[in-house]
């Protein structure tokens, strides 16, 4: 059979999600945020709910997540995430609201605004996108750095004793009582997008059925922030990251 | 036995040519060309188009949503 016979409308199996607009993105070629857009793109579409999320975009390299995924959006500063999050779905308990967060956001600056929201156990998402690195800023050093590993603030690698040691905030956010569902994922291959995709709609229907707050980790690639090609990163997350940080449901009630 | 037969197509002025998509699809369909596009990326373009069975791996890992797949039982 021809190709241009295949390709028609009844066939299409996979496509560029329908919330996903034309802007060309800014991230670098192989950027995990990509993939991460995508699927919230999907959850929330597949859900009905366009008309009704409210993202709450961080500031670093999804700081323009607003300008990609067509619903609505508010920018919030550095690391407040959580808290803009728990104003817009405490004024609008009908709406579907999530905060995107890189490592820089949610577990440096924003600590406090990340653990007292989950304790509070306020009804919204938490995306949470862990690369160990500051990408925005030219790839520095990040409370969850890798321990050896060479960032431009820490060229001869993390050393415990003068950077301390790598900041696992899903297994603190596990103790609080607030927490519904936290769990760890990768978008590396298609079958951990799948499953990704799945545990993402999970917590956006907690989120509904007011159960509390939901963790959804993405251990990420930084392939410009760790000088690395796409697929390099991906086998270089598996084989470092991975053991540091490691996948699957660390909470679910 | 069904036999499945996917054709791909990319969005090459989307591409940015991380490779991604090359990596993951199980029968060697896509390659990253030697054009580039209006960004000046390499862009994956389809190769054996014979081969590939529409599993949609390649669109899945695909950052930039630039794949779109179709599929067939003949």
């Amino acid at each position: 059979m021809d190709t241009l016979e295949i390709i028609k409308p009844e066939n299409k199996v996979y496509g560029k999600p329908r919330l996903m607009n034309d802007n060309p993105m800014h991230y670098c070629p192989g950027c995990s945020h990509g993939v991460v857009h995508k699927l919230i793109a999907e959850v929330v579409d597949d859900m009905g709910m366009a008309e009704k999320t409210i993202g709450i975009a961080p500031v670093g390299c999804a700081v323009f997540a607003y300008n990609y995924i067509d619903i609505d959006w508010i920018e919030a500063a550095h690391g407040r995430a959580p808290a803009v999050a728990t104003a817009a779905k405490r004024l609008n308990p009908d709406k579907m609201v999530f905060s995107y967060q890189g490592d820089g956001d949610l577990a440096a600056i924003g600590t406090a605004e990340t653990i007292h929201a989950c304790n509070r156990g306020e009804n919204i998402v938490i995306v949470f996108i862990n690369n160990a690195i500051y990408g925005m800023t030219g790839g520095q050093m990040a409370p969850t750095t890798l321990l050896g590993m060479k960032t431009s603030t820490c060229p001869y690698g993390r050393n415990e004793h003068l950077n301390g040691y790598p900041l696992k905030i899903s297994d603190l956010l596990v103790q609080l009582e607030g927490t519904c569902l936290v769990t760890r994922e990768t978008v590396h291959t298609a079958a951990a997008i799948k499953k990704a995709k799945k545990m993402l709609r999970k917590g956006f229907e907690n989120s509904m059925n007011g159960k509390g707050t939901s963790v959804i980790e993405f251990v990420s690639t930084c392939a410009s922030g760790w000088k690395m090609t796409p697929d390099q990163s991906n086998k270089w997350m598996m084989e470092n990251m991975v053991p540091m940080y490691p996948l699957g449901i660390l909470k679910d009630k | 036995m069904a036999k499945i037969k996917g054709a791909v197509v990319i969005d090459k002025d989307r591409c940015k040519g991380c490779d991604l998509c090359v990596v993951a699809c199980p029968a060697d369909v896509l390659i990253l060309g030697q054009e580039v596009n209006g960004k000046g990326y390499n862009y994956a373009q389809v190769a054996n188009s014979d081969e590939c069975i529409g599993c949609a791996n390649c669109g899945y890992v695909c950052p930039d949503g630039c794949i779109t797949v179709y599929k067939v039982k003949l």
